[in-house]
Order: C-alpha cells, then sequence, then structure tokens
C-alpha cells in the first residue's frame, strides 16, 4: 500500500499514469531532449570546443620540441629561474610542458591570431587554468593534447594548477601574455 | 525445511525486526556514524584551511587531512550506512529472516579492517593522494589494501541483501511484488556490485603497482576506469538515498507512491542509464573522442537525470496526495505548510529533496554538459556540487532516517528533542549556503584541493579577485555552521544510543517458517484505479506540480547562462 509495503494491488504495472506525472514526464523528457542536441549543436556553431586531436607521445620528444620552440622564439627570461618567455609567430605550434611543479615556459601569444597549443605533463596529472578566462583542461603524462586557441583581449593571464599533483601543488602558477 | 526465526515487534511501528539482522544493523549504522564524527572533525579542518583569512593548517596536513576527510565520508560513513539500510530494507520490510547472518558478520568486519587499514596509511602520511588517488602519484600499499578489502566485505553484504530477498521470496513471507522502498534498495544493490567490479579492476592492479609488481599504469586508463567505480559509488547514494525519502513520507505521512509503475520504471533508469554519467569526470581529457562523450554523459545520462526528475516530482508528489486526504486541501500549499516541519525525520527528508534538486541536480548537469565543463572542471564549483547531492541528499537523508531508527531499531527515547528539532535546519541550511558559494567562487576560477590560493611567496603569483576571496569566506562561515549541525547529529545519535531512556524491547518470539508465511492476498481489483480526486488543474497533486515548474525554470535559466558565459571565453577547438 505505501511505499514500505507491498503494493496492494497485484498487477500495479496496469494502473493508469496519473497525470500530474505523465504531464511532468512529458515536460522534463523534453527538457532532457533539449540538453542532449546542445552538445551537438555547439560543435557545429559553438566556438567553445575541445579538440580530439591527440597524440601518445614520450616526454623525451615532448621536451625536445618544446626546446626546438624556445631556442628559435625566445624573447626575455622572468623571474629568479630564468624561465624564457616564448614569442611564436601566429598561426604556429606552441608548446607547454606541465611538471613537478612548474608551467615551462611562458608563453606570449597575440591577440585575435590562432595558435595550436599542445599540452602534456612530464611526469603526474596537472591542471591548466587559465585565469581569468576560467578555461579548464586535464593535462596528462604521455598524451600530448593539442587544442587551436584564439586569446581574445590582450593581458596578463594567469596559468593555475588545478589538479592535485603533491605538497608543492600550490605554488605551480605561471603567466601568459597576450599582446596587440 | 521448517527453520525457525526469532523476531520482535516494534510497538510503536509495527516492524518486525529479526534478531541476527536486528543486530547487524545497529552496528553497521553504529559504525557509520563514528566514521561521519572522524569525517565531521576533518571537515572542520579543511573549512578553516580554506577559509582565507583563517588558513588553519600547513600544506602537507592540509592535503592529509582532505584526503581522509574524502574516504571517511564519502566511503565509510555512507557504506556502513547503506548496509544498514539494506539490510532494514530487504529483512525487515519483507518481514523475513536475514540470510546467511555469519556472512554478514564476515562482511562487517572486513569492512572494519580495510577502513582501519586505509585510515591508518593516510594518517602516517605517505598516502596524502584524495579521494581519487590518481597514479602516477602513488600512495602506501595498505592505503590500496585496505581499500580492497573493504570493497570484498561491502560486496559480502550486497550479496546478503540479495539472498534475503531470496528468503522472502521462498518463504512466502510477503504477498506480490516487493515494496517500492525494498526495490529501489535493489537497484542501489545492483549498481553497488557494478561499482566494486570496476573498483577491483582498477585497485587491484593500483594495489600490485604500489608494491612494485606491476611497473606501469596509464593515466587516462586509470582515470576512465577509477571513474566507472568512483561515480558510480555515488549514484548507489543516489538510489539509496531516495528509497529513503520514499520511506519517510510513507512513515511520516502514510503517502502512497502515486504510481508503482513510474517509481520503479525511475528507479530502472537508474541502473541503465547512470554508470555512463561517470564519464563528466573525462569531459577534458585528451584521448577521448567528443562522440563518446556526448554519448555517454548526455543521451544516456539526461534518462539518468530524467529518473531524478520524476522522484523529485513523485515525492512530494504523494506526500501532497497523502496530506490532502487528511484535509489539507486549501490553496496550493496549504499541505506542505501544514506539514510537521518540527519533525526531523519530515524536515531533513524535505531539504534534503529541495538541495538534492535545486543545488546538486542542476548544477550537475551544467558540469556534466561536455563544452561547459571547460568552465569549471577541478575547480571548486566541483566540490560545491558534490557536497549539495551526497551531503545533502545523501547524508541529510540518513540523518533523518536516524531519527526514525533510534526508537524503533534501537528502542530508546530520543534525547535533546528540541536541539533534533533544529538540526536538519543548521544542517541543511548550512551545507547549502556553503556548497552555493563554493559553486560561486569556483565560477571565478578558484581551484579545488589547493591550499593557498594567495600563492604567497610566489613571483607569479595569480591575484584572484575580491568576490571569490569574500565567497570563500563564506563558505568557511557556512562551513562551520554545517559541521555544528553535524555535531549536533552525532551528539544525538549517540547521546540516545547509549544514554536514552530505555523503551520496553519486546521478547523476540520464535517463529516457524510454516507460521510466518504471509496470509493469502486480499482480493484486489484486476486493474487497479484511482489515484485520489484532481484538487486543482485536473491534477491530484497541483501544488507539487507548480514546485516542479519552478524547479524547471530555475534549471534551464541557469543552463543558458552558462552558456552565455561559454560563448565569451576565448575561441577554442
Ligand atoms: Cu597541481
Amino acid at each position: 500500500m505505501s511505499a514500505i509495503e507491498p503494493p496492494r494491488n497485484r498487477l500495479w504495472w496496469k494502473q493508469p499514469l496519473d497525470r500530474t506525472e505523465g504531464l511532468w514526464i512529458l515536460i522534463a523528457f523534453v527538457w532532457c531532449m533539449v540538453m542532449f542536441f546542445m552538445m551537438p549543436y555547439w560543435h557545429i556553431y559553438g566556438k567553445q570546443n575541445l579538440a580530439n586531436e591527440a597524440y601518445r607521445t614520450t616526454p623525451e620528444a615532448f621536451q625536445k620540441k618544446t626546446d626546438e620552440m624556445v631556442a628559435k622564439h625566445k624573447v626575455r627570461e622572468e623571474t629568479d629561474l630564468k624561465i624564457p618567455v616564448v614569442h611564436p609567430p601566429a598561426g604556429s605550434d606552441v608548446y607547454l610542458i606541465a611538471r613537478l611543479w612548474q608551467w615551462w615556459p611562458m608563453l606570449e601569444l597575440e591577440a585575435g591570431k590562432t595558435y595550436r597549443l599542445h599540452l602534456m605533463s612530464m611526469d603526474w596529472l596537472h591542471g591548466f587554468s587559465l585565469q581569468p578566462e576560467n578555461i579548464n583542461i586535464q593535462v596528462h603524462p604521455g598524451y600530448e593534447h593539442i587544442l587551436t586557441v584564439t586569446p581574445t583581449a590582450p593581458g596578463k593571464y594567469s596559468i593555475v594548477c588545478n589538479e592535485y599533483c603533491g605538497i608543492n601543488h600550490h605554488t605551480m602558477v605561471s603567466r601568459l601574455y597576450v599582446v596587440k | 525445511m521448517a527453520v525457525n526465526r526469532n523476531f520482535r515487534t516494534c510497538p510503536s511501528t509495527g516492524l518486525v525486526y529479526h534478531e541476527p539482522a536486528e543486530k547487524l544493523m545497529k552496528w553497521n549504522a553504529v559504525a557509520g556514524v563514528v566514521f561521519l564524527l572522524l569525517g565531521g572533525v576533518l571537515a572542520l579542518l579543511v573549512t578553516l584551511t580554506r577559509w582565507p583569512a583563517v588558513h588553519l593548517l600547513p600544506a602537507d596536513w592540509f592535503y592529509l587531512v582532505l584526503t581522509a576527510h574524502g574516504i571517511d565520508m564519502l566511503i565509510f560513513w555512507i557504506i556502513f550506512f547503506e548496509i544498514a539500510v539494506l539490510y532494514f530494507a530487504a529483512s525487515t520490510l519483507l518481514k523475513c529472516r536475514l540470510a546467511t547472518p555469519r556472512i554478514a558478520w564476515a562482511a562487517f568486519w572486513m569492512m572494519i579492517v580495510g577502513a582501519v587499514m586505509n585510515n591508518v596509511a593516510v594518517f602516517k602520511g605517505d598516502s596524502s593522494v584524495m579521494f581519487t588517488s590518481y597514479v602516477p602519484m602513488g600512495a602506501h600499499w595498505a592505503f590500496y589494501l585496505g581499500l580492497i578489502i573493504f570493497a570484498v566485505g561491502a560486496l559480502l553484504a550486497c550479496f546478503v541483501f540479495l539472498g534475503t530477498l531470496a528468503v522472502g521470496k521462498a518463504e512466502k513471507t510477503y504477498n506480490g511484488s516487493i515494496p517500492l522502498v525494498t526495490f529501489g534498495a535493489t537497484t542501489a544493490c545492483i549498481i553497488a556490485i557494478f561499482t566494486i567490479a570496476s573498483g577491483a579492476i582498477i585497485l587491484i592492479p593500483t594495489f600490485l603497482w604500489s608494491v612494485g609488481l606491476v611497473d606501469h599504469i596509464d593515466s587516462l586508463m586509470y582515470k576512465t576506469v577509477w571513474w566507472a567505480f568512483g561515480h558510480s559509488s555515488q549514484q548507489i547514494n543516489v538510489s539509496a538515498h531516495v528509497s529513503v525519502w520514499y520511506a519517510i513520507a510513507a512513515i511520516v505521512f502514510g503517502a502512497k507512491p502515486l504510481s508503482e509503475r513510474v517509481s520503479r520504471g525511475a528507479f530502472l533508469l537508474y541502473i541503465f542509464f547512470l554508470q555512463l554519467a561517470s564519464a563528466h569526470h573525462l569531459l577534458t581529457d585528451p584521448g577521448l573522442t567528443s562522440n563518446w562523450k556526448i554519448f555517454n554523459t548526455s543521451y544516456a545520462m539526461y534518462l539518468a537525470v530524467l529518473a531524478s526528475m520524476v522522484h523529485g516530482l513523485t515525492v512530494p508528489g504523494a506526500i501532497e496526495v497523502a496530506q490532502r486526504e487528511k484535509g489539507y486541501t486549501r490553496g496550493l500549499f496549504e499541505w506542505l505548510r501544514k506539514a510537521p516541519w518540527g519533525n526531523p525525520i519530515f524536515s531533513g527528508m524535505f531539504i534534503s529533496l529541495i538541495g538534492f534538486g535545486f543545488l546538486g541536480g542542476i548544477s550537475g548537469v551544467m558540469m556534466g554538459t561536455e563544452q561547459l565543463n571547460l568552465l569549471i572542471h577541478n575547480t571548486i564549483y566541483v566540490p560545491g556540487h558534490f557536497h549539495a547531492t551526497v551531503v545533502i541528499g545523501t547524508t541529510l537523508a540518513f540523518m533523518s532516517l536516524t531519527y526514525f531508527l533510534i526508537p524503533t531499531l534501537f528502542r530508546r527515547e530520543l534525547m535533546f528533542p528540541k536541539m533534533a528539532a533544529w538540526q536538519p535546519y543548521l544542517f541543511g541550511l548550512g551545507m547549502s549556503v556553503f556548497a552555493l558559494f563554493m559553486m560561486g567562487a569556483g565560477t571565478l576560477g578558484v581551484p579545488r584541493r589547493h591550499w593557498d590560493i594567495t600563492f604567497a611567496g610566489n613571483a607569479l603569483a595569480h591575484e584572484f579577485p575580491g568576490a571569490a576571496f569574500l565567497m570563500m569566506g563564506l563558505t568557511g562561515i557556512a562551513g562551520v555552521a554545517a559541521v555544528v549541525g553535524g555535531g549536533m547529529y552525532i551528539a544525538i545519535a549517540v547521546g540516545s544510543i547509549f544514554f536514552g531512556k530505555r523503551l520496553d524491547v519486546p521478547a523476540a518470539r520464535r517463529v516457524a517458517v510454516r507460521d510466518g508465511m504471509a496470509p493469502p492476498p486480499e482480493p484486489a481489483p484486476a486493474i487497479p484505479t484511482g489515484h485520489g480526486t484532481p484538487a486543482a488543474w485536473g491534477l491530484i497533486a497541483p501544488g507539487t506540480f507548480a514546485l516542479a515548474m519552478v524547479f524547471l525554470v530555475s534549471f534551464v535559466l541557469y543552463y543558458f547562462v552558462n552558456w552565455k558565459y561559454l560563448s565569451t571565453v576565448w575561441p577554442l577547438s
């Protein structure tokens, strides 16, 4: 009879649907379908989608490509650790290494230009969190994740690690410059 | 075949307890509460550290305490209590004996050993790897082994539950189908079995890796399988606490489900589709295609969302119909205004339902949307969401059920009844404010699992906006309020169980199998009819329907506000 007793009617599944429930199920189902179609819709018409482009690679190979980029496009160094700042040409491949507990190197990009950003971790899982834009991406060891990004406004941005990666996790923060 | 069984009938509720089952329910529930107490103390330390003006613990202690808090609460407190609920839903509600009490005790002690071993590993300090324990970050082997032993124990308990269902059926202790609450508990049990299997698939190799027998575990593979375990384990809770909502509606109001078919169908949707929702933890990971993400999170997950939206209507709907039958028929909401708001069994359950739906449900869908996830992945929005689902949803529902169990199962009078009347409000509303401000801070980019958002001493420090600090401060204050509410629960529960006035405990009666059989069923109409009479708009529960529409409008607005926000961030493909 009540929910803690067996249904009094043995053929409970033949009970007709009550209108309160029927109406709500219909409304809720339509809403669920709207939510479902929003994702493919955004793939076609929206501008913010994650790429499906990713490759397995090794820390050595990724480090080598990053070093090459740094050698070619370094414009200056920052902080006591002399972290290189690179200004690669628009449209080029840009590499960013995540490792305990640092982002390397620092990037300087141009507003309105598009870049292929390669992200990879050298060791544990890290989180690429671009602030204050608030774009958040998981960074894995061994997987080179490639995103096509177009910075919109010039300014000084921060990259915060937002995947717990050990005791000095909170020190893993870096800059990203966007210039005109 | 003529097994004799010992039963007692609770004089205040008429519920029937099998003697060994009763003891197991008590011990499992008490073990759960002990872990809740431990987790609650840790919760206070976590919240006082993340409150920027207080910033209590040093970094190493913070991560240790956060790891222990997550595991003690999400696994040990909740699963111990769930096992008690499973035994109750099977043995007590079916009025049958518990299958294999010896195995049930073995399960209990394995769970204790596993939980203690895991806690020791964490408190020794070399296993601060968080609830998720993502490889290649490694913990001490005892950390994984503890979890495995606990899981095997829980798996045994699930089989005892299923065995008890079989016993009830074979010994004909009830007529027709099992009660809705037992049905809901069965879905929780089935999800639990799937979950524990996934846990074994991932934790066993990780354990072997921690002792050096496996040399590499792929981080993406780990994360994918881990979430099949990690997220599904939270779905056990959803099934369990929705069952508890139905049980409380029945206990407090004598409410009947609007229709068994709809409520049971919604539970079945959980079994079919909830598991896929695990994928929403992988939306910003490389190496998984968009098609995979869309299928897993949306097509299928929305059917699970649909199920929750259905329960969100049918539980208050059943209460409304029951109240209207008692004569509270004026206007849309007299039934709700005249509900027993001073009774913590009801108030806790209702706050649990509203908080789970509005805060947990809506934010969960937002996080589970492929592109919107970019905005909040790994920010403090995520714990904001799951404190709404797991703490307001599951923990508060279990707390409310405790107030019912103390007199009927433990046969003690509730101590501090005034405090008990306030407890769900302080805990539920404190936790709601806590979750809400966490979500706000997450939208501003504040990361989760982060010791110092001021980045003190760092040359490249990032400055979060002042609003983020304000919201983290408010999170801290609300968190402390919720911890106080939790402390009140512990004081009432432990106080009543050990020092409460004893109610007379009827002696257990020996019942032979043949006598225990259910009476032949009363004749019932072949085709069931009747839901009660429509109260307004041709609906039997118009007030609930109006509330559901408020919910829908909030949902739609919040969902599209987030798409609007997403459209302003950097183009990305
Ligand atoms: Cu980190």
